[in-house]
Formats: C-alpha cells, structure tokens, sequence
C-alpha cells in the first residue's frame, strides 16, 4: 500500500485510529490511499497559505517570517507528491525527496514514520529519492528546514497508511477499528485475535486512488519521537557496507580525474602531450573540456599520474592576480555607509570591523559523480541536494530533454553546502559525453580548496552609540563577496514574492535571505542590518549556514565590547539586553552548566555567546587556553595554538525528533565554530588558493578539540521542530571568538585568528596536484 | 603490466596491474574494497587506514610492489574476522555511541583506533588524552568527542 500525505482539514471525520476524542483541526489533514497492489498512501498537506507579515523596525523580519518559513511554505504545494509504501513483508518505505549527508534525516524519518504507524523504526526503510522536477520547490536540502518542512508531511502519509492498515485489520478480525490496537507492526482485536502488517497490506491496498481524512497523534502521545535514537545507517558505516558514490559499481565507468589550471577558473588553451599522456599505463582517454583536462584510465592512481604528467597551457582565470588584501580592499569600498542617526552629544560611540577570510566548505567526500551518457539519454550518480536543479543543468549542458536525464542522488559524505551545486554531476556529464564511456569522476583532494566553492571573504562593519547605560543604535555593514544562491533558493524567493513580508520585495536576492535569516535579539533601539556584495567571480555557496556564523561572530565579540564599556559583565549584559525568552533560557543553562566566572588562570578565560535562527536558540559557553605553554604544544605536522578546552552548548530545537542525532549536530557545530574562529581558511595569493589538503586546511583535529563537551537539548512544547544542522555553528564560533578576546586581552578582527601565519609550503600549482607518496610503511603503528 | 600476490582480509589475491599502483587504487579500484576511503591520496587525511600484519597503515602511500604474499591487509571489512566475531569491539563501542555522522570517515578511525590501543596495550599503559590527541584522522563532521568515548569504551571491550 501507498500513503501520502495532505493538508489541515476543518470537516469533522471518523477517527482512524485511537487519538483523543477532542482531537483540534491542525492535527486533521487529508491523505490518499493511492490505486495499486501495494498499500501506498500520499498525504496533503498545504492549502492554508501562510500569513503575510508588514516588515516591522522592530521586532525583526526573521521573528516574524525567516528563511524556513520560506522553504517550507515553496514546499507545500507538492507536499501530496510523496508516499509511503507498506509491502507484503510489513516493511513501510519511504523515499524522501531529501539529501543524507550525515544530518541524520534518514533517521528521524524513519522515526516518524515507525511512530505514527506504530511499529519499529527497524521496519522502516529510508532510501533518497531521485530528482523528481514534479516537487518543484520540494526537493532541496538546506537551510537546516528539512524537518520544519516534511514532519507533518511524512506523518500525514503514515497515518493514512494506518487508517488503511487499521480498516484492513477490522474486516479481517471481525472487530471494530476503534477497538483494535497496533503496535509493533501488529493489530490486536479485543479478543486476542491478531494480524501483522505484512498480512494486511495487500487487504489494505486499493484499487483506486481514494482521499481519505486523518487524525495525527497527539504531540503527547509520541513514544518514538523524542526519544534518543541511533543513526539506521550506523551498522552500515562501521562495517564500511555504507555505499558512497565512488563505492558504486556501474559497469565501465572507470576511474576519471581532471587536470585544472593553476589559476582560479582558469581554461585549457592547448595540451602539448596529448597523445604521451593517452599511451600513459592504464589510461583510456583523455579529452578537454571547459574545466580543464580529464583523464580517464583503470585506476584513480593511474589518473593522477596522467594529470601529473600533462603539460597544458592555460587561459588566467577572472581572478588572475588578486590575493586577500586586493579583495579585501574591494569590500572596503563596497560598504554601504552607515546612516548616521541623530544622537545626543554625549553619546559614545563603539565602531569595529571584523574580516572573515575564505574559508574551503569541502566535506571529507571530495566532488564526485558517475555519469554514463549515451546519444540520447543519461544517467547521473551524485549526492545532490538540489538534484532537480542539476538535472535541469545537466540536460542543458549536453542538450538533451529534461525527460532523458535521470539523477539519482546518493548519500553523501558530508556537505556543509558543498553539496547543494551539482558541480561533479555536471562536469561528469560533460566528460562523458566526450569520451563516449560511462565515467566515474572524482576530484582530487587539492582540487577541493583551489577550485572548489568557498565560504565567500566578508567583512561586517558594526557601529553603536551608547548613552547613559543603555544603546541606543546599533548598525551593521555586512560586506561579502558575492554568495551564489543558483541552487534553486532564488527561484523559490521570486515564486513566492507575494507572500513575503512587505518590503522585502525591493531587495536583491541575496539582501532578501540576509533579511530572512538575520535576527539579533537584543533589544539596541534603532537596529539596521545591511549587505552589500562584490561579484568578482569566486566559486562559492553557503557553508554550514550563509552569513550567520561571520554575523554572530561580529556581534557577540562586539556586544562584549559595548559590556565592557558599561563595565557590566558579559553574562548580564545580555540577559539586560536580551529581549528572546527562548535564548535567554539557553544563556542561563550554558552559564549554570558551565560556570560562568568561576575563577581561572591568566592566560585562559571563558567565552560566552547566543544566537537565534531557525525557529530556536542557541547559547555556547567555552573555555580556552592561550597560555604559551598550550599554543605550542607539539604535534607532528600539526597546527596547534589556542585551544578550547571547553564547551558547553544550549540548544531549543523546538520539537525535537531525535535528540541523539541533535546532540550530535551541536557536537559538530562546535567543531566548525573552533575552526572557523581559531584555524580554517583559504590563503589568496596571486589568483590562487595556496591550501591543497588537509594538512594546509587546518579543520578541527584531535589536537584542538575540547576535553568536555556538553550538550543541553531545552525542553520545548513547540508542536514542529526547528532547524538542527547548522544550528551549532554561529554561537560557536562567537563564543570562541569571545573567550579568546578575554583570554589574550585583544580583541582579533580578523578570522580565523591564525590567518595571519602560512604555516605550510604551498603544493605546487604545475601540476595541480602533488604526487602520490611510497613511504607508507615508514608511518605504520 | 605485473603479478602482485598478498593477503587481503584473510585470503589470498593475485592481481594484474602496475609495480607502482598505491594500494588503495588496488583495494578500491581492482579488488572493488571499498571501505578504505580516499580523502586526500597524500597521506595526511586518514581515511584509507587500514592495518597491514596487524599495524596501521594507509594504502594510499603504499605501492602494491612493496607488499608480497605473506603480507595480510585488514581492511575494515575484515575486522571482525581478527576477532572471530560478527563485530570488532571497536566497532561494538562505535555503535552504542552512535558515533558516525556521514560516516565517511569512520572506517578508518575504528582502523586507526583498534591498532592504537593495541599500541598503547603492547606500551604496558592505558590511553591517556595525549594518544587520542594525537590521532590524525580528518572527521569534517566533527564527530571527535564521540570518537574519543569509543576508543575508551572498546578498549575495554577488546
Ligand atoms: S587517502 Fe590515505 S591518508 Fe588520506
Ligand atoms: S562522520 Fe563525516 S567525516 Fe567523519
């Protein structure tokens, strides 16, 4: 049988199953049974449109209406599209029309679906739906909004599917439906009789698609939802069965790398070895294309050693030249001016710019995709989080109909919005179409920072005027390279111009989502909070979050600057200051927790942070230690420096699904923010990035992780869940930023703090990745 | 084109392909392994770890002429075997921390973890936080803290 879901109904209906007697509207929607031999069931879900706002001066656009609401609502439309299937073996499937990369959504569906059906999340198979262009503005993951914007979805289609169970399960036990009871995956009639679901869904399936009415569960009678839960793909991945897209086995397509140019988006002009290169050992082919060189041979090895061995002659890329300080200079003279408000004489002023630096959001999965493109079809393998929009891209770059492209999207390891592009797809696409062979590409390691998306350089200029205790403006110039937003967000923000709150409609694109997406909670009188944007032709995208993560940083680090002023702690600065009931609660747990000003050495001081987005609150106290004898601990080839010795991190999530999977989220949250604050960045010199793998990207490692960490998940009694993925990052990063300022007595600028020392030699730039090493066996232990 | 004899997860392979061929491509490319992950082809990422007579090593800097017919690779696929069991303990405390995220990394931290406490073990000592500091493995999910609780939790079970 197959279910899907629908949208809140007022009519009164029978009950399908044993929720209360007064259960309240929003919890009834309409479903489907759809025809055919299995019970499928469909859900609708949508209908209410959401309410227009007015842009208020105060409270903020995002209180209101934010970038979730905006998701969720572009969904809605197609919400009916997906199903649930319960086959002859009582296992429910779901195909959700989302991208796993380690978010854990797999698992919470699962959990949803195994509650409201009442049987084991167990039973229950999770698998990612293909690009189906039918879900228009339902099929993209980001913006942490996938379970604010398919909970009740998925829960609608489930209960059909037991409303249909139940009915089958009546007519086969001679009981009533009110009467029986499932769990487990097994009715019970009042006289012990019993059937399975395996039993009942071919009773339960129809032969005509029929709407039918449901009541969901009351959020009090969960009993899987909100309880701890392990990951249903964790057996997978310590066993190594977890299959990624280079673990695929599609017949022929061989190993296939691309030699790229030196310089940012540089071109082949010419290749003066090809046919050297061709008779390589265990090379296939090798063609041009737009990006650089591909080659494709038996192993990935042997296509290292060909792109090593190219000598291509390069077009300089739009960047050519430029380097960190020519960008940031371009920044500086994009600031839009502050706008002077009238103050009183007396008034103080505060005025601070913080500088972010480029900063690699490649996952550990480098860029990969199999593609196997005939005449006139093709075949794509990648993980995709907005898989209709490569698709769309796909057929356009080999000129084929939508129709005759099929992509699947596979689970990927990690994105952190790396994989919201379908960069690898495309550029697979291209390549094999060239080459006639079906292709696995994978880009190398040194590939991913040089020329992959990047975190966009971004300054934020913060201005506020102080009078007798209390501030009276604060203004914000946010000032970043040009984010790329062609995944598909800007399309749902012009579908849905009408619905949005008034005044954003004069917006650019990537002012309307900084005005969606930034909220400062405090309450600091006249309030402005402006992005300007330079295109200067970067690859980039959103990293864990867009702007928020740089924006918080600035805030906070300031905010501890106007405590300062005010000579008020930075705990109770906030707590005056705060006007979000919800941060404020995650503010005092982290303080209590973690012991806000217990007394510590020099050299080491604690750092405390809020942030709210995503319809919740984060708080993050840390601690760190800068004391000489720490930043220069020794590890071989390690960059070591402060570290965070500490961190204690509130989150309110609303609803919580899975707060396993959440605690998880905040623990890599935590490790983002360090990086971002103390380690992680990209070096622009001369038009190219100088960081090449991991040991120039200085991600979190081992060395700098914090000996504690806790996670606080606050009770909420929202009825949806917020956002989780990217929850952690923002609050993290300002907290470190803040406990660093207080540790050394010096306020850093400039992120992340280390920025200012290359501490490696930079892999050659020709060619464009460094050889491969022998020495193995000299490093075993 | 040359004959390479060696032992992967307890049986003997022969395979056909170049002298210098790192491992990796061999266990991955050739032999269709595919818990060994790439990450970097350098060996700074980790995410090949694998164990070779029972030591760490990461095949994507070991070329296949270096290894001979008494070699045995364990890759995380034959874990379990070492023990006998359906599952390392490693992989035991693995699970009941929940630990992967996307999980592309895991394989080989249980790798570099299991050979670890075996070093630590034959050192007469127990595992302080210097040694899971010093663990080089790349988690881009940042799953680290999780990671250290494992490595104590399975090294009381091994
Ligand atoms: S791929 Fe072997 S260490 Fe990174
Ligand atoms: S779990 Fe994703 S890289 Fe470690």
């Amino acid at each position: 049988m197959t279910t899907t879901p629908g949208h809140p109904h007022a009519q009164s209906s029978v009950r399908a199953h044993g929720s209360p007697p007064d259960g309240i509207s929003r919890r009834r929607f309409i479903g489907f049974v759809v025809a055919g031999a299995t019970l499928t069931v469909a859900a609708e879900v949508g209908g209410a449109a959401p309410a227009s706002a007015a842009v208020p001066s105060a409270p903020q656009v995002p209180e209101l209406y934010d970038l979730g609401d905006l998701q969720t609502h572009s969904a809605l439309p197609t919400s009916q599209l997906i199903t649930i299937t319960v086959d002859d073996h009582g296992l429910a499937h779901f195909a959700i029309p989302r991208m796993e990369v380690g978010q854990g959504i797999t698992t919470a569906a699962a959990m949803i679906i195994a509650d409201e059906l009442s049987m084991r999340v167990e039973d229950v198979r999770v698998t990612l739906a293909p690009a189906r262009p039918e879900l228009v503005f339902n099929q993209l993951t980001g913006g942490s909004n996938t379970m604010q914007s398919m909970f009740t979805p998925i829960r609608v289609a489930a209960a059909v599917a037991r409303g249909a169970l139940l009915e089958a399960a009546a007519t086969a036990l001679g009981a009533t439906v009110a009467s029986l009871v499932a769990k487990g995956g097994v009715v019970t009639a009042p006289d012990g009789g019993t059937r399975t679901y395996a039993e009942l869904s071919g009773a339960a399936a129809s032969s005509t698609t029929t709407a039918v009415d449901v009541e969901l569960t009351a959020t009090s009678s969960f009993d899987v939802i909100g309880t701890p839960r392990s990951r249903i793909d964790a057996l997978d991945a310590v066993t190594g069965r977890k299959r990624f897209t280079m673990d695929l086995d599609v017949p022929d397509a061989l190993p296939t790398m691309v030699c790229r140019p030196p310089t940012l988006n540089g071109s082949p002009r010419s290749v003066d070895n090809l046919a050297a290169v061709r008779a390589l050992p265990g090379v296939t082919d090798v063609v041009v294309v737009d990006t650089g060189v591909a080659v494709r041979a038996e192993t990935f090895g042997q296509c290292i050693d060909a792109v090593r061995a190219l000598r291509v002659t390069w077009d300089g890329g739009p960047v050519e030249g430029e380097s960190d300080d020519s960008v940031l200079r371009r920044l500086k003279a994009a600031e839009l001016p502050m706008t002077v408000p009238k103050v009183p004489l007396l008034a103080q002023t505060v005025d601070l710019r913080f500088e972010f630096m480029f900063r690699s959001s490649a996952a550990l999965e480098p860029n990969c995709a199999i593609a196997d493109v005939r005449d006139d079809r093709a075949t794509v393998w990648a993980g995709l989080k907005a898989p209709i929009v490569a698709q769309r891209n796909i057929a356009k770059a080999l000129g084929l109909p939508i129709a005759r492209v099929a992509v699947n999207v596979v689970t990927g390891g990690g994105s952190f919005g790396h994989k919201l592009f379908g960069d690898a797809a495309i550029e697979a696409a291209k390549i094999s179409r060239a080459m006639g062979k079906p292709v696995k590409l994978m880009w190398h390691r040194a590939d991913e920072p040089r020329q992959g998306r990047t975190h966009p350089m971004a300054t934020s200029r913060i201005r506020a005027t102080l009078l007798a205790g209390e501030v009276l403006t604060f203004e914000q110039r946010h000032t970043s390279i040009k984010t790329d937003f062609s995944h598909g967000l800007g399309e749902r923000l012009t579908a849905m111009a009408s619905e949005l709150p008034a005044g954003l409609g004069n917006l650019g694109l990537a002012e309307s989502i900084f005005t969606l997406t930034q909220e400062l909670p405090y309450d600091f009188g006249v309030v402005t909070q402006l992005l300007g944007e330079v295109d200067m032709g970067f690859n980039t995208g959103s990293m864990r979050n867009i702007y928020s993560p740089d924006v918080a940083c600035a805030n906070e680090l300031f905010i501890d600057q106007l405590a300062k002023k005010l000579r008020k702690d930075p705990l109770a600065f906030r707590l005056a200051f705060l006007r979000n009931e919800r941060v404020k609660a995650c503010l005092r747990k982290v303080a209590e927790v973690g012991q806000w000003g217990r007394s510590m050495p020099s050299g080491t001081a604690q750092g405390i942070a809020i942030h709210s987005e995503y319809k919740g609150a984060t708080a993050v106290l840390v601690e760190i230690d800068c004391r000489p004898e720490t930043v220069n601990r020794q590890v071989r080839d390690a960059v070591t420096g402060p570290r965070v010795t500490k961190a204690v991190i509130a989150i309110d999530a609303g609803l919580v699904v899975n707060p396993r999977g959440l605690e998880a989220q905040m623990m890599g949250g935590v490790s983002d923010g360090i990086a971002l604050a103390l380690t992680s960045s990209n070096h622009l010199q001369d038009g190219h990035f100088l960081e090449a793998s991991w040991d120039n990207y200085f991600y979190t490692r081992q060395w700098n992780v914090p000996l504690t960490f806790e996670c606080i998940v606050m009770p909420s009694d929202a009825e949806l869940p917020g956002g989780a993925g990217e929850a952690g990052v923002a609050a993290s990063v300002a907290a470190t930023a803040c406990a660093y300022a207080r540790a050394t007595g010096t306020v850093p600028t400039r992120f992340p703090v280390n920025h200012g020392t290359v501490s490696f030699t930079p892999k050659t730039f020709v060619p464009p990745v460094p050889p491969s090493p022998t020495d193995g066996l000299a490093h075993t232990y | 084109m040359a004959q390479h004899t060696f032992r992967v997860n307890g049986e003997s392979v022969t395979v056909d392909v170049a002298d210098d061929v790192r491992l990796l491509w061999v266990l991955r490319d050739v032999l269709g392994i595919t818990g060994p992950k790439y990450g970097c082809g350098i060996n700074v990422c980790k995410a090949c770890t694998s164990h070779l007579n029972g030591k760490a090593f990461n095949p994507c800097s070991v070329q296949v002429k270096d290894v001979g017919p008494d070699d045995e690779i364990t890759t995380i696929e034959g874990l379990p075997d070492t023990v006998g069991a359906d599952l390392h303990p490693m992989q035991e405390a693995w699970l009941q921390r929940d630990v992967a995220q996307c999980g592309y990394c895991q394989p080989g931290q249980i790798m570099a973890a299991v050979a670890l406490v075996r070093k630590v073990r034959a050192e007469g000592r127990a595992i302080t936080d210097d040694d899971l500091d010093g663990i080089r493995n790349v988690c881009r999910c940042g799953t680290y803290t999780r990671i250290r609780e494992a490595i104590r939790d399975g090294a009381e079970r091994m």
